[in-house]
């Protein structure tokens, strides 16, 4: 049989070669009512029977798969969308119909969207379907992927490919689908190559029985020449070669072309953020911040469950320094019972330190559980949003205060250093004068509050730009009242992470970024080039 | 506070409204639509969003009719809320689309 070429569309990279496993939908059959009120019930159970299933699996994981399922059981909890069906159950129509024929709708109109992310949920809506049909009919329509296989199919559903196991290789070969699917995002992320609109999968006679599955260019090759076969193979080889090299470069401390050593540091929101990251991929953490630990639905967090988390961060960092900022609430981040509300205009009103300097009862327990877990590594404290020496100062007074109670008691503790945020540009033009351990450069707030410009008001985003010479003179004023002062100064803005801006800041002297745990191999690259 | 009467109907209060754009990478998805709705939720007024100043208006509370809305990245998102907890929801609403729903 000769080889088929197909062309399709990458949506995760990656060589992978295996046996074809074609995927059919299963038809499952159930004895119906003819007792419309019995049909709604039986619907309302397997909907309810859906949405515990899914609810138990999100127990055993977390982060974007997590996301994923929690789509699907809101989905599934809101009467909106079995309201067709029932109405259609009330004219005398099977439940298992009603169902099928309201989600199809549903399904129809994902397709039919102009955005590709939308016409992507459709193979949500078609895993809901299915899942809600299988407890109709009381069996498991999630059809069964044998490991390391070549899944050929039209398109494949969250839940199936959660149910494969694809540690031992594999790959999905689909006639439809989307590179902006969910699966095609937990595919990226599990490392298994993926090609989408290949077009019919249709054989004469026999279905293919070997797949090579190209995800880097998106094109596949069933039941292929042995000499196609061993010239695949050679590259699989050579391209996990340059895979293995770039992970150990990531791994890497950087340094320029001409051989200066820059440090990268973490920027995290939540301590999941970290989950799967070997710490060597960095010099230390640059910002946590700690607004997540005060999300409306938890109320305020009392210092024991801060002195847990900030002490698991510093158990993860393994001794590199571990940067945490105090809450910066308000303007863009309201909390609800902490932050002013109706402030005419919040980025210029009560946040961050100024807002912790207000409610100093919500600050000192902050303060107690970062001096409590100081003990646990190498911690340092940065304020958000100081302005004027004093605000430093007053902070410092507190910080002190709380160390000594807390010696009092005999409770272990330690006083950070304290530091503070270059956020508004009065900081960054006297840095000199603020007493503080350490500058952080906030270049998303410096570049909005020196260019009078929001970047998510469209009209004026290109004002916000990080790189004008206005925002960078402020920057190298800041690095040098570092250098007379003899303190670190790093920068954890999304400049950090702009390669464009790369060249540009480290001219400026900084020697110390701070970015998104995604982007480190990217900015490792970028500073690898700076100077050649 | 608002010094109100919280048997009195939502529609005994003038309906507040703003808009705001969508920052994140792909619009009003899945993830949003769902922090979105958790979020509108937990307040008592009546809270519904558009494409348009003048409608039509989606329930902020419901994720299948906020997906149908398919609001791509850049668009204008329109909120109508009205009810006791109105200012405060609007302004939840108005902060989560503003921080991108915590993906920018």
């Amino acid at each position: 049989m000769a080889e088929i070429h197909l062309i399709g569309r990458a949506a995760s990279p990656g060589l992978a070669i295996g046996p074809v496993t074609m995927l059919t939908a299963a038809v499952a059959r159930r004895a119906a009512s003819d007792d419309p009120a019995q049909e709604a019930a039986a619907l309302r159970a397997a909907i309810e029977g859906a949405r515990a299933e899914i609810a138990e699996q999100i127990k055993a994981i977390q982060g974007e798969v997590a996301d994923i399922l929690e789509f699907q059981v809101a989905m599934l909890e809101d009467d909106a969308l079995a309201v067709a069906a029932y109405e259609v159950i009330s004219v005398g129509i099977t439940a298992d119909r009603a169902w099928r024929l309201a989600l199809d709708v549903e399904i129809a109109g994902y397709r039919a969207a102009e955005d590709e992310y939308f016409r992507a949920r459709a193979a949500d809506i078609v895993d809901i379907r299915d899942r809600v049909l299988a407890h109709l009919c009381g069996v498991d329509t999630v059809a069964r992927i044998i490991g390391g296989s070549i899944v050929a199919a039209d398109d494949i559903t969250p839940s199936a490919f959660l149910a494969a196991d694809w540690s031992h290789g594999g790959a999905i070969a689909l006639a439809a689908g989307s590179p902006s699917s969910h699966v095609a995002m937990l595919a990226r992320a599990r490392g298994t190559p993926m090609v989408v609109g290949l077009g019919p999968l249709a054989w004469n006679g026999q279905p293919p029985a070997l797949a090579l599955v190209d995800g880097d260019a998106g094109s596949v090759i069933f039941d292929p020449e042995p000499e196609t076969r061993r010239l695949f193979e050679q590259r699989m080889v050579a391209a996990n070669a340059a895979l293995a090299a770039a992970e150990a470069a990531s791994l890497a401390p950087a340094h320029t072309a001409d051989g200066r050593r820059i440090a990268v540091l973490l920027n995290i929101a939540a301590p999941e953020d970290l989950a799967s990251l070997d710490p060597a991929i960095c010099d230390g953490i640059g910002l946590v911040r700690t607004e997540f630990l005060f999300e409306a639905s938890h109320g305020l967090p009392d210092e024991d469950t801060q002195y847990a988390i900030y002490r698991r961060i510093l158990e993860w960092a393994q001794g590199r320094p571990v940067t945490i900022r105090t809450l910066d609430a308000g303007g863009d981040k309201p909390i609800a019972g902490l932050t002013v509300d109706g402030e005419s205009n919040p980025f210029l009103g009560l946040r961050g330190i100024r807002l912790s300097l207000a409610r100093p009862e919500v600050f000192r327990v902050q303060l107690r559980a970062l001096a409590r877990a100081a003990v646990h590594g190498v911690l340092k404290v940065m304020l958000p949003m100081i302005a004027i020496p004093s605000e430093l100062d007053r902070a410092g007074v507190m910080l002190d205060a709380e160390v000594a109670a807390l010696k009092a008691k005999g409770i272990a503790c330690a006083r950070p250093p304290l530091g503070i945020m270059i956020e508004v540009p009065a900081a960054a033009l006297c840095a000199e004068d603020f007493g503080a351990a350490f500058y952080s450069i906030g270049s998303n707030d410096l570049t909005q509050y020196t260019m009078a410009a929001a970047r998510d008001i469209g009209a004026v985003a290109d004002l916000n730009d990080a790189g004008n010479p206005a925002v960078l003179a402020l920057i190298v004023r800041t690095v040098e009242a570092a250098r007379k002062r003899s303190v670190e100064v790093s920068l954890c803005g999304d400049a950090a992470a702009d390669i464009r801006l790369t060249t540009a800041l480290l001219a400026t002297g900084l020697r110390t970024l701070s970015v998104a745990p995604l982007t480190v191999a990217r900015l490792k690259t970028a500073i690898a080039k700076v100077g050649s | 506070m608002h010094d109100v009467n919280p048997g009195r109907a939502a529609d005994a209060f003038v309906p507040l409204t703003a808009s705001a754009v969508l920052v994140n990478a792909v619009g009003l998805h899945a993830r949003p639509s769902v922090k979105l709705t958790q979020c509108a939720k937990r307040f008592a007024a009546k809270i519904e969003l558009a494409l348009a100043p003048d409608g039509p208006w989606t329930d902020a509370k419901s994720p299948v009719k906020v997906m149908r809305v398919k609001a791509p990245q850049g668009a204008t998102l329109h909120f109508r809320v009205t009810g006791p907890d109105g200012e405060a929801a609007l302004a939840a609403m108005l902060a989560l689309v503003h921080d991108g729903f915590g993906e920018a």
